[in-house]
């Protein structure tokens, strides 16, 4: 029987597409619940991020004019001689350009101060970009992954730790992170900043601020001493909890991507089926009235 | 006028109040208390109890370090963590605090005596002790009630 073979080939094709398109519709909902979270917790830490800056330039305003150096370690600026990077990616996969992005990101960002300064580490935080930077050869200064989907406040101190305790010992002049920054469900940017030595955010009322009159309790140089640690280790927080709900988006739009194009496929499959199947059934027809036909005529 | 408090941490809003009008504060330089009209001032937070009188009652959080500002009589509290009396495990905090007591006596042969991990240790035991006390305190049967009695 000709076309019999490949209707079958057809019909198995159609199921394996089926079952792919099921597999990625789970997986686009399973990360469109993990967005929500993901951004509720992005949302939840606004707060402490907001007030934090507000305290911190009203702070910044009281103890400025001498030379941030001197007021407080974390405030120095240096000649940069040696940065380094935390690069932040995931840790899995299918989120469509997500992770190729952001490397692209991280080594023009790599590049471009290559040759003003005499050595650049990166901190890679997700497998994607530890990967990515081991495979250039690039030297790793450390290294975070499998932080989790919803990783907690405690579990990214440690990263901030390490940078601040490089840029103190002077190992490093400069430390920048760069992450994708969650815009909207369907976008996502590469974002790249300096978290250090810390500029202290300008007042957004800043004359206002400046002329509350404040008791400080012990002082403003140990209030800083509190604070600007507080302050690095948000800003990393804050820049993980982003590119978790980037990920998570980006993976919801992809799996929806291909879901889209399995069931096209599948349209386009059962097409051909039923053409192969018409096909076959003229051909069985036409040799049952061929053999009719010469019965008859005998 | 009343004390507008809200608390904060890095991970969650833990208070958002508008009616307090006496709070108790674990400052770090030692207990301080912040009555309506209070003058501005910012200060370090120890680890200890909060209590804001509120019209019906006092609510009792736990505050394990971090920042204080008051200004115009809006309260900010930037906790490193804190959380409301009714939310505190109790028995998590006996285990942590069982955990951070064999480290110390040295029933753990990783730790290095005076190193990174004693201060670690040092402070969880602190921070268990503080959410043991409270609750205590206040569940009593003459306390605030439990939530989960």
């Amino acid at each position: 029987m000709p076309g019999g073979g490949s209707v079958r080939a057809i019909r198995d094709r159609i199921k394996s597409v089926r079952s792919t398109a099921k597999v990625t519709r789970a997986m686009e909902l399973v990360a469109a619940s993990k967005m929500r979270r993901a951004q509720d917790r992005a949302l939840a830490s606004r707060p402490y991020a907001e007030r934090m800056t507000a305290v911190l330039s009203q702070l910044a305003a009281y103890t400025a004019g001498g030379d941030g150096g001197a007021l407080h370690p974390l405030l120095e600026q240096r000649a940069v001689q040696k940065m380094s990077y935390i690069h932040i990616t995931s840790d899995r996969g299918l989120a469509g350009g997500l992770n190729a992005n952001m490397n692209r990101a991280g080594a023009t960002l790599v590049l471009r101060h290559q040759p003003n300064v005499s050595a650049i580490t990166v901190i890679p935080v997700g497998r994607k970009g530890r990967d990515f930077f081991a495979r250039s050869g690039m030297p790793l200064a450390a290294e975070f992954t499998e932080l989790g989907d919803f990783p907690d406040f405690e579990k990214v101190r440690p990263i901030a730790q390490i940078v601040m305790d490089d840029f103190l010992s002077g190992a490093v002049d400069q430390v920048s992170i760069g992450y994708q920054r969650f815009v909207n469900a369907a976008v996502q940017r590469p974002t790249t900043r300096q978290i250090l030595p810390i500029v202290p955010p300008e007042a957004a009322d800043g004359a206002a601020a400046s002329s509350v009159d404040f008791i400080f309790e012990p002082s403003p140089e140990r209030l800083l001493q509190t604070l600007l640690p507080r302050y690095v280790e948000m800003q990393v927080y804050a820049a993980i909890l982003e590119a978790r709900a980037s990920e998570q988006s980006a993976r919801m739009v992809a799996m929806r991507q291909a879901t889209d194009a399995a069931n096209e496929m599948v349209g386009a499959l059962t097409l051909a089926y039923n053409k192969a199947r018409q096909e076959s059934i003229t051909g069985e027809l036409l040799d049952i009235v061929g053999g009719v036909a010469a019965l008859e005529a005998k | 006028m009343p004390l507008t408090l809200s608390i904060v941490t890095a991970q969650r809003t833990v208070l958002e109040r508008g009616d307090v009008t006496k709070l108790v504060v674990p400052a770090s330089e030692g207990q301080i208390t912040l009555l309506p009209s209070h003058a501005a001032l910012m200060t370090a937070l120890g680890s200890g109890e909060m209590l804001a009188t509120v019209p019906g009652g006092v609510e009792s959080i736990a505050i394990h370090g971090g920042f204080l500002q008051i200004v115009d009589d809006q309260v900010s509290v930037l906790a490193d963590a804190a959380e409301h009396v009714a939310a505190i495990d109790l028995e998590r905090a006996e285990a942590a605090r069982a955990r951070a007591e064999a480290r110390l006596t040295g029933r753990d042969p990783n730790i290095v005596p005076g190193g990174l991990d004693v201060l670690r240790a040092q402070s969880a035991l602190q921070r268990s002790m503080t959410r043991i006390n409270i609750v205590r305190r206040r569940r009593s049967p003459t306390g605030v009630p439990s939530s989960r009695a």
